[in-house]
């Protein structure tokens, strides 16, 4: 990792190919780097290569490359890296339909896949594979949670809004399960829409309490600024996704209030935690965001498991990686029997930070030890 | 299903319209006149919203943003003019398309260069933020009623500026006969030029309205381009009026289509479903609207001239 | 004003061009036998990833061989080919998908199970393509110039945005196919789809079948009655002879080939999703049989391999490698007519 320190972590592009040597592990990372919501895969990449910089090692060859975010070429990316380059692990997907369309092949393949965000039902449930391990979430978590967590605030009429692509409908189908009462209104937007106008007509024309919403990336910037000069006045409720400090920045005053739960937050009281958003912002100079933690925590996890086995060694190498042992930034942290995560799920909400911008700041914990519902059909 | 909430899609309509009206009347003309079928017109569009934010950005002003975009779209449309689209005049529409399919490759992927691949996010000044309150206590964005007004006015200039001014005579002549405004002693050329920029000045001033509404980023023109070119040929390909007519209808259709199809199906389909057919048929609604009035006016509504 | 032909002059009949046939064809032996030779080559020394690649080349060069009969040798400049190609593979995709569920793809009024096997497919994707180029045809046809163009593109876009917002097959996500689909087993299984090679002999025989049906017919009488239309089919009509039926007869066939490559290529990538459809697939393919010199047999093959390496190898060093791509396509339409064929190989005959 000599390049690295040398030439700052910044400094790397999309694609780059470090250090190797004989009987070096090698991983490939395909990700978002371009167009809407790269930042997602920025932060997952810096995240990913901070942990392993920390680490010291110098066997850990990563190559990168970006998806644009379009699923046919991140299926020709995965094919490249087992089929030229011989990768031993591959990560670093951030959508749910780009990993529906690589995880499966690359598993079958004989390939280990751990996913440091998106957790689409299929591979936790029916498609769950003995090589694919999820270490940010179950796409129904954050979303679960938040439902659970509005329901014991009281709210009583909640309208939810997602994209219609998978993600989306099982972030409205997770938060329908904890919430358990009515929804006043469903509103599937198109992927990667912009013009928002009409969707907010018909929040404005329900007579909705509050508003759940699950917009990632780019789209969600679009729809809080639509959002902020409507007068629509309501209580704004979503997953972290839609609240990274990067959005929150972008959108700017309209996100004060919003609440949001994640399964990480960067005040967050851990030791793990406290060196992760010290060398971030010393390395990139910003704060991380959840993606960024979720990289950390995929690399450390990598980490944790070479320190007992050569990934070539599948079953010890697989065995290493389900017992999990690493601090993760965001506590406590463990595999269920699918090897997705049981963990604490956080909420946080919006707040005007001290230099006057916003940010997040933890309120207090969602709901504890959330396990997806899936892992009942996994057959492993 | 409210009043108000008709009203609202309505005027979203429109807002959609007059911003398809100021991309199809710089196409339409272009091929009115010219005779060139231009795809790299949502170039421009992007040309105008990157140019947009770069300078509102450093200048802290949107109408100097504003004025900048208009004039870089104008002036890259009178570049490119110069140096690519005077060449294919005479060629076949297949070099056509091909040239301009290039001009998109190069501008997408040097705008990619110069401003990187994350969009820009750029907002209309605080003086046009906020909402203001209709008739029927309707509540409605006023910057969307400012796109709605603008793309009025730039048709009232068009009008005027064809039916009254010289230049408009001469753009006329151009559309009807272009063997013979050359023999009047029009300066063919500098013609030629002058529209190719005044087309690429209103879809780069589309592209900056629009941008500051939405985001900027690469490729940004292109959807939009593909809308244009729907509502010239359901509009009538040279003619202004039924650019202005084809915008209106589309964006109308098209929004009414998406709010209210996926609406219509819930009534009997569980909510989910519903939004997928019935957002799939909205996407195809305005592709059968133009089969349908091909099918009847196969020139489109208000064919210029043949 | 009045509509210019979209005839172009510079696409020359598929008449033989004896001064030329020496450079030409040993231009021609030297390009298939590259093909062909390469991805083997590869196999054996275990880089299957550039067997891959060279299928991809071949399927690429299948599909512009179906548009250059349209473009090319019938005159009709379809902007909408992606809507075939991508037809094709949401038949392999789709078919894949029920075999793999078990679920039939519809029950009523009659049982239509999924089918993985390859035969089933090809078949499936040839005759929709043509039924949807027939539809699509029909209307289009009846219009010249600038708005064929726009028409085949809008029938595209329709297309393609109803593929991006059906759930059912996945929408904008697109269709994983999780296991290639299957040639039915002869004796000890010789021919296995998932192995690379196999992959790729099938996709060149496919190319060669598609190259050897477009020569025949433009030699036939039918292909003689194609020209006439595209140069002049006043003369045409005036031997008693509609040119309509003809140029559609010509545009199924050039759907069908184009859409039987799209199924192709959906197996190869195991993966089929809307971008197969986008409009910018139908410029793609526009570019391929220019680059490669329209109207010619060979021209696609050729535009298909350039434009392949210079994606993976341009694509290698530069992110930007299209802004190169666009330049190079400037140059070769404003001042290259005849493409990397009519350089390498030079001009045809030209009428």
């Amino acid at each position: 990792m000599k390049m690295i320190s040398r030439f700052g972590l910044g400094l790397l592009l999309s694609s780059s190919v470090l250090t190797a040597q004989a009987e070096d592990v090698k991983i490939g990372m395909i990700t978002t780097l371009s167009g809407g919501g790269s930042h997602l895969g920025v932060d997952v990449r810096d995240g990913f290569m901070l942990a392993l910089e920390q680490s010291g090692r110098d066997d850990v060859e990563v190559l990168i490359q970006d998806d644009a975010r379009r699923p046919d070429l991140a299926r020709s990316l995965s094919n490249e890296f087992i089929q030229r380059d011989d990768v031993d692990i591959l990560t670093g997907i951030i959508w749910s339909n780009l990993a529906m369309a690589v995880v499966p092949s690359v598993t079958r393949q004989g390939t280990f896949y751990l996913s440091p965000n998106a957790g689409p039902s299929d591979l936790a449930g029916r498609m769950c594979h003995e090589n694919y391990f999820n270490v940010a979430y179950q796409n129904d978590n954050l979303h679960g949670a938040m439902g659970a967590y509005m329901r014991e605030e009281g709210y009583e009429r909640p309208i939810i809004m997602a994209p219609n692509y998978p993600a989306g409908t099982d972030a409205l189908a997770g938060f329908k399960h904890l919430y358990e009462g009515e929804v006043v209104g469903e509103l599937y937007t198109q992927m990667g829409q912009t013009d928002y106008a009409a969707e907010i007509a018909q929040i404005r024309d329900s007579d909705a309490d509050s508003l759940f919403f699950f917009l990632p990336g780019g789209m969600g910037i679009s729809f809080m600024k639509q959002w902020e000069s409507s007068g629509v006045d309501m209580p704004i409720f979503g997953a972290a996704f839609s609240f990274d400090e990067i959005l929150i920045k972008a959108v700017g005053s309209a996100a004060i209030g919003a609440r949001n739960t994640s399964l990480w937050a960067y005040d967050l009281e851990n030791e793990a935690n406290a060196s992760f958003v010290e060398g971030f912002q010393a390395a990139y100079d910003r704060l991380p965001t959840l993606y960024a933690a979720q990289g950390y925590d995929t690399a450390n996890l990598i980490l944790s498991a070479l320190e007992t086995a050569h990934p070539d060694d599948k079953d010890a190498f697989r065995e290493a990686l389900r017992a999990a042992d690493f601090d993760s930034v965001r506590g406590e942290f463990r595999f269920g029997p699918n090897q997705h995560p049981i963990q604490d799920i956080y909420v946080r909400e919006v707040v005007e930070g001290d230099d006057g911008e916003p940010t997040n700041r933890l309120i207090g914990v969602a709901i504890e030890d959330i396990q997806d519902v899936y892992y009942e059909q996994c057959e492993m | 299903m409210s009043v108000t909430l008709l009203i609202e899609q309505l005027l979203n309509g429109v807002q959609l319209g007059t911003m398809l009206f100021l991309m199809a009347s710089g196409l339409t003309l272009v091929f009115g006149v010219m005779g060139l079928i231009n795809l790299a017109h949502g170039s421009f569009y992007m040309v105008g919203a990157y140019a947009t934010a770069a300078v509102t950005a450093s200048t802290g002003s949107f109408l100097i943003g504003l004025a900048a975009g208009m004039t870089a779209a104008a002036l890259v449309g009178a570049l490119v003019e110069l140096i690519v689209i005077r060449r294919l005049y005479h060629r076949p529409h297949l070099d056509q398309v091909l040239a301009t399919f290039a001009l998109i490759l190069i501008f997408s992927e040097g705008t990619r260069w110069i401003f990187g691949s994350s969009p820009l996010w750029l907002s209309p000044p605080s003086w046009l933020t906020g909402f203001v309150t209709l008739p029927g206590d309707t509540r409605y964005p006023v910057y969307r009623l400012v796109l709605i007004g603008v793309g009025v006015a730039i048709a009232i200039a068009l009008y005027l500026l064809i039916s009254r001014t010289r230049l408009g005579m001469r753009i006329r002549a151009g559309e009807s006969d272009r063997e013979m405004i050359g023999a009047l002693g029009v300066n063919i050329a500098k013609l030629y030029t002058v529209v190719f920029a005044l087309g690429a000045a209103l879809a780069g001033l589309a592209g900056a309205l629009v941008g500051a509404l939405q985001s900027v980023q690469v490729g940004m023109g292109e959807p939009v381009l593909i809308l244009a070119f729907v509502v010239i040929v359901i509009g009538g390909i040279g003619s202004i009026k039924g650019a202005l007519l084809g915008a209106l209808l589309v964006g109308v259709v098209d929004t009414l289509g998406r709010v209210y199809l996926p609406l219509f199906f819930q009534t009997f389909m569980p909510p989910s479903e519903a939004t997928g057919v019935g957002s799939s048929l909205a996407a195809m609604l305005i592709y059968i609207l133009m089969a349908v009035i091909l099918a009847f006016k196969p020139k489109g509504l208000f064919a210029a001239n043949d | 004003m009045i509509n210019t032909t979209p005839l172009s002059k510079n696409a020359a009949p598929a008449t033989h061009a004896e001064s030329h046939f020496d450079r030409k064809g040993l231009v021609q032996m030297i390009l298939l036998g590259l093909l062909l030779l390469l991805p083997v080559a590869a196999y054996f020394l275990g880089h299957t990833y550039y067997v891959n690649l060279a299928s991809r080349v071949t399927i690429i060069a299948m599909a512009a061989v179906g548009l250059n009969l349209a473009i090319g040798y019938g005159g009709m400049v379809s902007f909408g080919h992606a809507a075939y190609f991508g037809l094709g593979g949401y038949v392999a995709g789709i078919s894949a998908y029920h075999a793999f569920d078990m679920t039939p793809f519809m029950s009523w009024p009659f049982s239509v199970p999924g089918s993985d096997s390859l035969l089933v497919v090809w078949l499936a994707a040839v005759v929709l393509c043509a039924l949807l180029a027939l539809a699509i045809g029909a209307i289009s046809l009846r219009t010249t110039g600038v708005y064929f163009i726009m028409i085949t593109l809008a029938f595209a876009q329709m297309i393609y945005y109803f593929a991006n917002s059906w759930p059912t097959y996945g929408g904008q996500d697109g269709l994983p196919i999780y296991i290639r689909n299957t040639l039915p087993q002869v004796g000890n299984n010789l021919l296995d789809s998932s192995d690379a090679l196999t992959y790729f002999l099938i996709c060149f025989t496919g190319l060669m079948l598609a190259m050897a049906l477009t020569s025949r017919l433009m030699k036939s009488r039918f292909g003689a009655a194609l020209t006439m239309a595209r140069l002049n089919d006043v003369r045409l009509a005036t031997a008693g002879v509609s040119p309509y039926p003809i140029r559609l007869v010509a545009f199924v066939i050039s759907a069908a080939i184009t859409g039987l490559a799209g199924a192709l290529y959906a197996d190869l990538n195991g993966f089929v999703s809307p971008s197969m459809l986008s409009w910018h697939f139908s410029g793609e393919l526009m570019v391929i049989v220019i680059l490669g010199g329209v109207g010619r047999l060979y021209g696609p093959l050729a535009g298909a391999v350039l434009f392949v390496m210079m994606e993976t190898f341009l694509g290698g060093i530069t992110e930007y490698w299209q802004l190169f791509l666009g330049l190079v396509l400037l140059g070769v339409v404003l001042f290259a007519k005849h493409g990397v064929m009519g350089w390498l190989a030079g001009s045809e005959r030209n009428e």
